[in-house]
């Protein structure tokens, strides 16, 4: 085991803009907002910056290739910047560049932005005819269904595997699933910065029209535009900058190798990557017991289901249980682990590039008592968690936090 | 359906001594671009053999049996595959479009083994205009059908038969079935009884259950005769269109061996209906569908495709060779995580494999003829999982554990750029 970066890098300044359908706000306005709010948070000028990483998937739909487009946008001067791109996992592999970047000594202060102008495609849902989401490059459009979206289908034969391996009949799946977006709807509702802010019932969630059966639209995540940045510097300069600087415990990430898509041991019920990079996460932070010792969580919810195999996958839920999890409020605001305080994907929408670290601004917030309606009370580790692809075919990241 | 014909035709025979493959057909999906070569690389044929399209006539199923039948006493050839299909479209509100239905068929034609000897044929050709499309006709444009009946169906079917009765000195009571078509059926009864034939001697049509199936048609009538015929029978089959063709069969002991004599009883019994008129319009591409800008077909890439024409065509996956595990699409490198060798691999064919449904979905995004789109991860028997679009099912009927097959189907067509692309689709087992 490397001795990995725990406590070599902190926080010390976060932007996030208003997430939502932004028809006024172009990718590079998202980029200033956010980087306008991190730079005052920080209290540094643009000039300390000594290197930059973008985090953005859907090059083509708005911003196009290479970082120039952050440089462009922020006039960042001369400074080496670098475009990343990893699914889902976009934001946080920006974040994890920058980490990496002050961990080795290469630069003291740097800059993770990511940012999604989705809502520019012109029709609903995202962007497809794109490799991005044929995982298997250009020969998955000729060997792959005819999907639009592969994911709310991919995700929802997930839940059917769940359901069937746990005994729910399909009615009580489906509930259990409700009630993971009736708490995230709660959260978003007291968030200003969330996209969708209206609170919802399990039977509004069970009424809803199917998307993929048997995931219905509240177990889909929205669709939108936004952006969020953070300011990172060695963990030995933070104190100088401010009095609660967030420090990074672990960031890991782990790619699917093709067995859970085509080898026939993976099971359905999980996601492998998930969990992979949660025992390599906790080893670098020092976690023996998630359960007891992380305090929040901002997981990857782009369904219901996603949200509920990862609270197993995380080891905070044993296999087979996070029903009673969820029955016993366990991830709501005033349960043991909250999970989305924020609203979640669910709220936020999805602009794909900026999840990872719109996650972490809400830990970020959080750990500094700042989180105004939905602060919990004295956290000490905030978890945030993202997946791209699809449960076959994944790509995932996994980031503790903590003062 | 030229493909679904051709493998249950080639069960248990050795594909790699077929060496041609002939197809018949009015409705290829390409004016240039040989059919025939996409079966044979979807049936997995080798590529060291002679491929042909017979088009533009009803008559080109005969045509193409014939021509096959040359071929092999010529020696040219030791076994050629003659598949004939056809979907023919007729304007919505027309009697064609009442008429016309699709259907398949395929012959394995050799010198070894024969069920049925060819012993002579009498053929006539006519430019006669019954049918016609020309370069931008979507639909079938047909002459009067009285002037259809008596000058093309009365005249040509006899004339064809009479000539081969003279030609061989046969009588009508030589042969225990003749099939021949007719659209209409009580001229169908007539041409048999001016000709001599008993009823009982006469093939059923067929055009109640399945409809005038064109090119097919005397492929399918064959096959029909067969599945009845005893050693020692002489039957008789004639393929209309621009003149008749009457071909003459002699039955041998070999009929006896054959496997399940009752595939078109099986696959007629198999019918689903399809009661909903605007689905019938929305899958023959007849009405303009919105598919949305996310439905939008993109580009094929040619050099992927055919690269890669195996994989797609023919199913073909691999097989490691150190651990047995069979993985799709095919890897260099071993997807066991217990084993992982590099370029131990061999090929894989997953298209003749049943699987069972590990999991299905019902997508209602995605852009779909017949949406939602159904699609669910297979596991093969065997091994191997990739997952699949699922057809020939309704949403309702899918179960986790249910068994599967593997059918191609045409996954896509890119009006803009003239592309059919065709795929592997899963369907329920159906006996």
């Amino acid at each position: 085991m490397p001795e990995g970066i725990k406590n070599k890098v902190a926080i010390i300044g976060m932007g996030c803009t208003k997430f939502g359908e932004l028809w006024d706000k172009s990718a590079e306005d998202l980029m200033v907002d956010a980087f306008k709010e991190a730079l005052e948070d920080a209290g540094i000028e643009k000039k300390d910056i000594q290197a930059a990483w973008q985090g953005n998937q859907f090059t083509e739909v708005n911003i196009g290739h290479s970082a120039i487009p952050l440089a462009n946008a922020l006039k960042l001067p001369y400074i080496p910047v670098t475009h990343v791109e990893n699914l889902c996992a976009s934001g946080t592999e920006a974040l994890r560049g920058a980490c990496y970047a002050i961990a080795s000594g290469a630069c003291d202060i740097a800059l993770a932005l990511g940012v999604e102008k989705v809502k520019d495609i012109g029709f609903g849902g995202l962007p497809r005819n794109n490799e991005d989401l044929m995982v298997l490059g250009t020969k998955g459009r000729v060997i792959f269904p005819n999907w639009v979206n592969p994911n709310p289908g991919m995700f929802a034969m997930m839940a059917i595997r769940y359901f069937e391996r746990y005994g729910l009949s399909l009615e009580e799946g489906k509930e259990t699933l409700a009630k993971i977006s009736v708490k995230s709807h709660h959260n978003g509702s007291l968030n200003p910065k969330a996209h969708l802010r209206r609170e919802i019932t399990v039977e509004n969630v069970l009424n809803a029209p199917m998307i993929a059966s048997p995931l219905g639209l509240f177990d889909s995540c929205g669709v939108s535009d936004g952006s969020a940045a953070a300011i990172l510097v060695r963990a030995d300069m933070a104190k100088s900058f401010r009095p609660d600087p967030v420090y990074i415990k672990t960031l890991q990430v782990a790619a699917e190798s093709g067995e859970s898509l085509m080898y026939t041991d993976y099971d359905y019920t999980h996601v492998e990557t998930t969990h992979r990079a949660a025992t390599k996460a906790y080893q670098e932070a020092g976690i023996k017991n998630p359960r007891e010792e992380i305090s929040m969580m901002e997981v990857h919810d782009c369904f219901s289901i996603t949200e509920l195999v990862t609270y197993e996958d995380l080891m905070i839920s044993p296999r087979g249980k996070a029903k009673e999890d969820i029955d016993a409020g366990f991830f709501e605001l005033d349960g043991k682990i909250p999970c989305q305080p924020d609203g979640g994907l669910k709220c936020f929408g999805h602009p794909i590039g900026a999840s990872g670290l719109r996650m972490l601004y809400e830990m970020y917030k959080q750990l500094q008592g700042k989180a105004e309606k939905r602060q919990i009370k004295n956290p000490r580790l905030g978890l945030t968690h993202n997946l791209g692809g699809q449960p076959p075919l994944s790509v995932c990241s996994v980031c503790v936090v903590g003062l | 359906m030229a493909v679904a014909a051709g493998i249950d035709c080639l069960k248990g025979a050795d594909r790699a001594g077929v060496d041609g493959l002939y197809f018949a057909s009015t409705t290829f999906p390409y004016r240039e671009r040989e059919s025939a070569a996409i079966v044979a690389t979807a049936l997995d044929l080798s590529p060291s053999i002679r491929t042909a399209d017979f088009a533009d006539s009803l008559k080109a199923g005969t045509g193409a049996i014939v021509s096959a039948c040359d071929s092999v006493k010529a020696e040219g050839a030791k076994s050629i595959l003659v598949c004939g299909s056809d979907s023919r479209l007729g304007k919505p509100g027309s009697s064609q479009e009442m008429a016309f239905g699709d259907g398949a068929a395929a012959l394995l034609l050799g010198s070894n083994g024969v069920i049925a000897s060819l012993e002579g044929w009498y053929s006539t050709s006519y430019d006669f205009s019954d049918y016609r499309r020309s370069e931008d006709d979507k639909f079938v444009r047909a002459a009067e059908d009285r002037f259809i009946r008596e000058e093309g169906y009365a005249r040509f079917i006899p004339e064809a038969i009479l000539g081969l009765l003279r030609k061989y000195k046969l009588e009508a009571k030589d042969f225990a079935k003749v099939a021949y078509p007719c659209l209409n059926l009580r001229q169908h009864a007539a041409i048999g009884r001016r000709l001599g034939f008993q009823p009982e001697q006469v093939q059923e049509p067929l055009f109640t259950a399945i409809g005038e199936s064109g090119a097919a048609s005397p492929l399918v009538l064959l096959v029909a005769m067969l599945e009845e015929a005893k050693p020692g029978d002489n039957i008789l089959l004639v393929g209309y269109g621009n003149g008749a063709e009457a071909l003459f069969f002699k039955v041998t002991e070999e009929i006896e061996k054959v496997r399940d004599r009752e595939r078109l009883k099986k696959s007629l019994a198999l019918k689903r209906e399809l009661t909903s008129y605007e689905k019938y319009l929305a899958f023959r591409g007849i009405i303009p569908l919105e598919v949305g800008v996310g439905g939008e077909v993109a580009p094929t890439q040619l050099p992927l495709t055919w690269r890669e024409r195996k994989v797609i065509l023919a199913l073909y996956g691999s097989k490691c060779k150190r651990c047995g595990t069979p993985q799709y699409p095919p890897q260099r490198i071993c997807v066991n995580p217990e084993c992982g060798a590099v370029d131990e691999m061999e090929d894989y064919s997953f298209s003749d494999k049943r699987g069972v449904l590990f999991s299905y979905t019902a997508d209602h995004v995605a852009s779909s003829i017949d949406p939602p789109l159904l699609y669910g991860m297979i596991d093969f028997d065997g091994g191997g999982r990739f997952v699949f679009e699922l057809t020939d099912c309704e949403r309702d009927s899918l179960k986790v554990g249910m068994p599967v097959e593997m059918s191609l189907r045409r996954k896509y067509l890119d009006e803009l750029r003239g592309i059919h692309g065709y795929f592997w689709k899963a369907t329920p087992v159906r006996e």
